[in-house]
């Protein structure tokens, strides 16, 4: 009886113990079906497209015949998108974040801290609904524009779905600083903002780095609300007030109309690895520079 | 010697608080002028509270009031000094050597830079007299530009002392300077404040008492937030008025 007790025990532990290493690998293993995935179908593309017309053309015509999958419009569309996005999000997302590790009294920081991560609670297509309805027009009059729909409201919109992610993290690399280094520079004279300046800064330097990286991957990830209010238009945007088209908002949009097989469905999700490329190096690089600060 | 010494600092009924707690109780202490006053006394006495509230670090707690006054070659420190004037006058170091994280040459330059010396020319011996000041000079003079952190911990603490001189303070503030050095570098650290006895008024807080009786003046005992005693050091080693004292330097409690 004992002995069939502890026999049952040892199966049920050997059990357990494979269940949880299943669980563990188990995103591995998806991020590397889904990357399998991606590859057998956007390279599906190139055997009567080619990759450099991909890469390198300036033409995004997927109906047309013949059909062009240039992705370059699209490429830069999501650049100055993330640019424009990132100018606004770092200076208010730096400020935002000093003030909330080092000026704010401690009742008012907690209120902020939950804010801000409220923030990141909003789905995006309520976000770029409100852009739109609301930011849109305003662009529109502000710049006497034909219309509000453009870069800059993406970017306008996008700075505040990045804001939470760069705020948060900018916020735990100041409180990571030791205090000692702060009543050190204080205690030398310096003024608050001297020593904010001179020593919070550089000693948090890599994590706010790594904190703008994420809120970059968070940006050009971003979809609906892109899809929402920069217009569409896939042409290489030459300024910030023209309607442009991401990356993520072609797929989103025409990957319905796409005939699955065809070259316009390969095209996309040869996009979808052109993407997943970029966001992947962000990460590294952002999780690079994470270790680095806490060595 | 024999003329009355000149008072630096007075400390006029001073009790501090943090939120409801009160770290110290109505404390009078007069501070001379070119002294090394030592403050001893068992934890939560309320030493390094002194101290954080002389140079108004203690502004950044949560829950910090005060009470009384410090006046400061007769200027309330509280009312006449912004918070950076203020200590820029009263230099502080710390229990752990506090090097940022900058080479050895710019942690001594950060003070008289952030005070508008710029200029190399300038800068050179001041960072030249700091760290001969504070017994440094010979041990990294030939390697300034290698990070602080790579320094010993004594060095690291000579190098704070020599940082702060460069700031020409006029008080030097140690808040258990040598707790965690070797015998060396604590013969070394207290060799540099006799030498700098001349210049400057220097306020010790020290868990040793032995270090108290080695380089100090005078003496302050604390206890519980109260001043207890404060007299010649050799008299409150050898034949303190109170019990307590006595029992405390003798090594009977604390």
């Amino acid at each position: 009886m004992k002995s069939s007790r502890a026999y049952l025990n040892r199966i049920f532990e050997f059990v357990i113990e494979k269940a949880i290493f299943l669980a563990g690998i188990l995103s591995i293993v998806f991020v590397f079906l889904i990357f399998l995935f991606l590859i057998k179908e956007g390279f599906s593309l190139f055997r009567t497209y080619s990759i450099f017309s991909f890469l390198f053309g300036t033409k995004w015509y997927p109906i047309s015949s013949p059909p062009q999958f240039g992705i370059v419009p699209l490429l830069l569309g999501s650049v100055a998108v993330t640019l424009g996005a990132i100018l606004i999000a770092v200076p208010l997302g730096i400020g935002s974040a000093i003030y909330i590790a080092e000026i704010a009294p401690r009742w008012l920081r907690e209120i902020l801290k939950a804010t801000v991560e409220f923030l990141a609670a909003i789905p995006s297509i309520v976000l770029g609904f409100i852009g739109l309805v609301t930011l849109a027009p305003l662009v529109k009059k502000l710049f006497h524009l034909p219309t509000g729909l453009t870069a800059l409201s993406g970017s306008i919109m996008l700075a505040f779905m990045a804001m939470p992610t760069i705020v948060s993290m900018m916020e735990d690399a100041f409180t990571a600083v030791p205090k000692s280094y702060r009543e050190g520079a204080l205690a030398l004279g310096a003024t608050r903002w001297e020593m904010i300046r001179r020593v919070l800064l550089p000693a948090s330097a890599s994590g706010m780095l790594a904190a703008i990286m994420l809120g970059i991957g968070r940006v050009i990830g971003e979809t609906m609300a892109v899809l929402m209010i920069t217009g569409n238009a896939a042409r290489i945007p030459t300024g910030l007030t023209q309607p442009v088209r991401t990356m993520t908002a072609t797929i989103a949009a025409e990957m319905g109309e796409a005939v699955q097989g065809g070259n316009h469905y390969f095209a996309l999700f040869a996009i979808g690895i052109v993407l997943f490329i970029i966001t992947f190096l962000i990460n590294v690089t952002a999780s690079f520079l994470v270790r680095s600060q806490r060595k | 010697m024999v003329d009355k010494a000149k008072i630096k600092i007075e400390i006029r009924n001073l009790s501090v608080f943090y939120g409801s707690l009160e770290v110290l109780k109505g404390v009078n202490l007069d501070v001379e002028e070119k002294e090394i006053l030592a403050v001893i006394g068992p934890a939560n006495s309320g030493k390094t509270s002194l101290l954080r509230t002389l140079n108004r670090l203690n502004e950044r707690n949560e829950g910090f009031r005060m009470q009384g006054e410090i006046l400061l070659d007769g200027r309330n420190i509280y009312k006449k000094y912004s918070s950076d004037d203020l200590r820029r006058v009263m230099g502080m170091i710390f229990a752990l050597p506090v090097s940022l994280p900058l080479s050895i040459y710019d942690n001594i330059a950060y003070g008289p830079r952030l005070h508008g010396v710029k200029k190399k020319s300038e800068l050179d011996p001041i960072v030249r007299q700091s760290l001969e000041a504070a017994f440094l000079w010979e041990e990294v003079k030939d390697r300034l530009n290698l990070p602080a952190m790579k320094l010993s911990g004594g060095q690291q603490q000579r190098l704070c002392i020599a940082r702060t001189l460069a700031i020409e303070p006029e008080v030097i503030l140690y808040d258990e300077p040598c707790s965690g050095l070797d015998p060396v570098s604590t013969t070394k650290v207290e060799e540099a404040m006799r030498q700098l006895k001349n210049q400057y008024t220097q306020i010790l807080v020290t868990n040793n008492t032995k270090q108290a009786a080695r380089v100090s003046d005078r003496t302050a005992f604390f206890l519980m937030g109260e001043l207890i005693e404060i007299d010649r050091t050799e008299k409150i080693f050898t034949a303190p008025r109170d019990q307590r004292t006595d029992d405390y330097v003798t090594g009977r409690f604390g």
